[in-house]
């Protein structure tokens, strides 16, 4: 293993984790507060890149197709809510999960109509198309870094949010112990209202940020779903601080699975350490569950 | 819905050339007689909607245009082309394939572009033993053990443009070389041509980096390359996955030279803008191909169609130009098959890409042309490998 390597792979990983943690902060926190299991979390990711690549092919600007993300990724988690999901609440988990994942098929039948079922690349912006050299033979694109630093502002954002924040000590009141909130006479709506758009706004964000490095294509949050549940489930459900720490956890196993599981392959030993490396989050997950069910950073009942 | 207009045509046309046929013979015409009279059923089974959308016109196109400048006729029969969309789903593949070959009766099934979709159709006109000319669909299994004596391929096995690339770095005296692919089957299969052809040469591929399709994380394996210590780096992408892989390949500074089977820079050049420059890849066309028949085929598909040919449009015009072969032997009666096959095996194509002929397991023999990416073209700059034959293992044909 070479040690200039491995460093590439490690920011490899701290990238990966960075960008799950948006998508899966978001979920954690509609689960959480909302008791909610957002199927179509996935989509509001591919919605976010879409956007991007939308706005960036009419215009030529990311720095316009971020915002947009954002503030529309707002804007239809607040329709979401007050529309569908407000009613949902107190609905049993399957009304919820037929209510999600038929919005799945409905998000993904629109971009089919309105876009089609190419696959589309996201142009970096212009003053960040270059290379940064990490090893000798192996640089890091500048827009890279970007996302990274975007990534973390936005991770500070949120904390600051929920720790420093009135309405976010409700959040996190609600979070772990909704009774209290409705007995003090809290408008709850409102807060369900915010902390719905917010989620969805972190995974539409995610999904803009996304779109340079991994180009659109439909479907494309369907695996990034799953691996955030990992998420979620690993850091304990409803604690972003949880789904931080696991989001980075899970980046740097995936990335180093990826990139030196394969190479033990060839004895039977090898074989094996080599295909539990392909699935070691899966691995991580289970042991998790099996030392502390509720997750890192979960409630103990 | 268009599917059953064409029949209902079909069958109009098939009385009246019945009636005309006894009317002006004055006798009753026999079964021969009905048969000759009747248009040639032409199936079409392509993706026209969906990402593999513009390859199937662009084939259909390509068809039409042979079977204009023919008259409209194919071994002196009227031809009638019915189309079918099969959406590249590899689960309705059958279905799509009975519809044509038991409902509508085709003669003859032209398709397909996915190399899944393919394995669906083979399944279902080996048992019906309808003629079957693939214009695209790469998998090697359909001309080696599963070969069929009524099925063709115009286009390309998965391992000969790779194996093209391979030769041609071999014979460049590389030793070591990375091979980069999704982990799927033409992956695999091009995978495999790439090695044996470094190792006629004694070349190696000293390590094999793969990612789940159709993921875009590459980042994992281009940060290994550098460590590998190889000479050259071959791959298989295709469409948007090989747009977005040049681009990191180029962002992430390897300096390790980049090449492949053709398909990494083919249709996808201007999405891939400059990190593509100087690329090498291995394929049975490319731009800068100055024989006659080329420059007639290209002017003829932009005249008519109003956009540019390319590489599909050869396959597919080559489907046609083996159909006519084997239809213009036996005079257009099908049925003869014997002699029909026999044609088509022996068939000399003058194609655009150069002269072509078939396999005994019936797949296409053509040169392999190695080209490099420059402002937007993939420049023809040689030969990688002269009427390179798939091996055809396993096929027990001839």
């Amino acid at each position: 293993m070479h040690f200039a390597g491995f460093v590439a792979q490690l920011l490899n990983g701290f990238q990966y984790g960075l960008l799950l943690f948006l998508i899966a902060s978001g979920l954690t926190l509609i689960f959480g507060v909302l008791g909610v299991i957002n199927l179509a979390h996935g989509s509001l990711f591919m919605i976010g890149a879409y956007a991007a690549f939308v706005v960036v092919k009419a215009t030529g600007s990311l720095w316009l197709g971020l915002p947009v993300a954002m503030l529309g990724g707002l804007l239809l988690g607040a329709v979401l809510e007050r529309v569908l999901f407000r009613y949902f609440y107190a609905r049993e988990h399957l009304d919820q999960v037929l209510l999600t994942f038929a919005l799945i098929l409905i998000f993904e039948e629109a971009r089919a109509l309105f876009i089609g079922n190419d696959f589309h690349a996201v142009p970096v912006p212009a003053i960040l198309d270059f290379s940064i050299p990490i090893t000798a033979g192996f640089s890091y694109s500048a827009y890279r870094f970007l996302v990274i630093a975007v990534c973390l502002a936005l991770a500070g954002g949120l904390f600051w949010w929920i720790e420093r924040t009135r309405m976010g000590a409700i959040v996190r009141a609600a979070a772990e112990k909704p009774e209290i909130v409705n007995i003090l006479g809290i408008d709850a709506a409102r807060v369900h209202l915010a902390v719905f758009a917010v989620g969805t706004a972190l995974a539409t964000v995610a999904g803009a940020l996304a779109a340079p490095l991994t180009s659109v294509y439909p479907n494309m949050g369907d695996g990034l779903l799953i691996i955030s549940f990992v998420v979620v489930v690993i850091g304990g459900l409803g604690s972003v601080t949880g789904a931080f720490w696991s989001a980075l956890l899970i980046g740097l196993i995936d990335t180093l699975g990826k990139a030196y599981g394969p190479s033990f392959q060839g004895t039977a030993l090898g074989n094996a350490v080599a295909a539990l490396a392909a699935m070691a989050v899966y691995v991580l997950m289970v042991a998790v569950l099996l030392w502390r069910p509720t997750g890192l950073f979960g409630q103990r009942p | 819905m268009s599917k059953n207009k064409g029949r209902a045509l079909s069958r109009r046309e098939l009385l009246v050339g019945a009636g005309a046929a006894s009317a002006a013979a004055m006798t009753i015409p026999t079964g021969w007689a009905i048969a000759k009279a009747a248009p040639l059923k032409v199936g079409l089974m392509l993706p026209y909607s969906g990402t593999y959308a513009k390859l199937g016109e662009n084939i259909t196109s390509a068809v039409e245009l042979l079977i204009a400048e023919k008259g409209g006729k194919l071994g002196g029969r009227a031809v009638e082309i019915v189309k079918l969309d099969d959406e590249s789903k590899p689960d309705k593949a059958q279905e799509n394939a009975q519809r044509l070959t038991k409902r509508d009766n085709v003669d003859v099934l032209i398709g397909t572009v996915h190399s899944g979709v393919q394995m669906g159709i083979h399944k279902v006109v080996r048992e019906t033993g309808t003629l079957t000319i693939i214009p695209n669909a790469g998998a090697n299994a359909v001309t080696r053990a599963l070969c069929a004596k009524n099925v063709f391929r115009t286009s390309f096995s998965n391992w000969q443009p790779a194996h093209g690339m391979g030769l041609a770095l071999g014979k460049r005296g590389v030793k070591k070389a990375a091979w980069i692919t999704w982990d799927y089957a033409a992956g695999a299969e091009a995978g495999v041509g790439f090695k044996e052809g470094l190792e006629k040469h004694g070349g190696q591929v000293v390590k094999n980096l793969t990612l789940k399709f159709p993921e875009t994380n590459f980042q994992p394996l281009l940060a290994q390359i550098a460590d590998l210590g190889v000479e050259y780096v071959g791959s298989f992408f295709a469409g948007g996955g090989a747009v977005q892989f040049v681009k990191e390949y180029k962002a992430a500074g390897i300096k390790v030279p980049l090449c492949g089977s053709g398909f990494l820079t083919e249709g996808v050049l201007a999405a891939q803008g400059a990190a593509a420059e100087g690329i090498e890849t291995a394929l049975h066309y490319g731009d800068g191909i100055d024989n006659p028949k080329n420059i007639a085929f290209r002017k003829a598909f932009k005249d008519k169609f109003a956009r540019e040919a390319d590489v599909y449009a050869v396959q597919g015009y080559d489907a046609a130009q083996l159909l006519a072969i084997g239809l213009e032997a036996v005079k257009g009666e099908i049925d003869n098959e014997a002699n029909l096959y026999k044609a088509m095996r022996a068939a000399k194509i003058d194609s655009p890409r150069g002269a072509v002929s078939m396999s005994p397991s019936q797949e296409v023999v053509h040169n392999i042309y190695l080209r490099r990416a420059e402002k937007g073209q993939n420049k023809v700059i040689g030969i990688a490998a002269e009427n390179l034959a798939d091996p055809g293992t396993g096929c027990k044909l001839g």
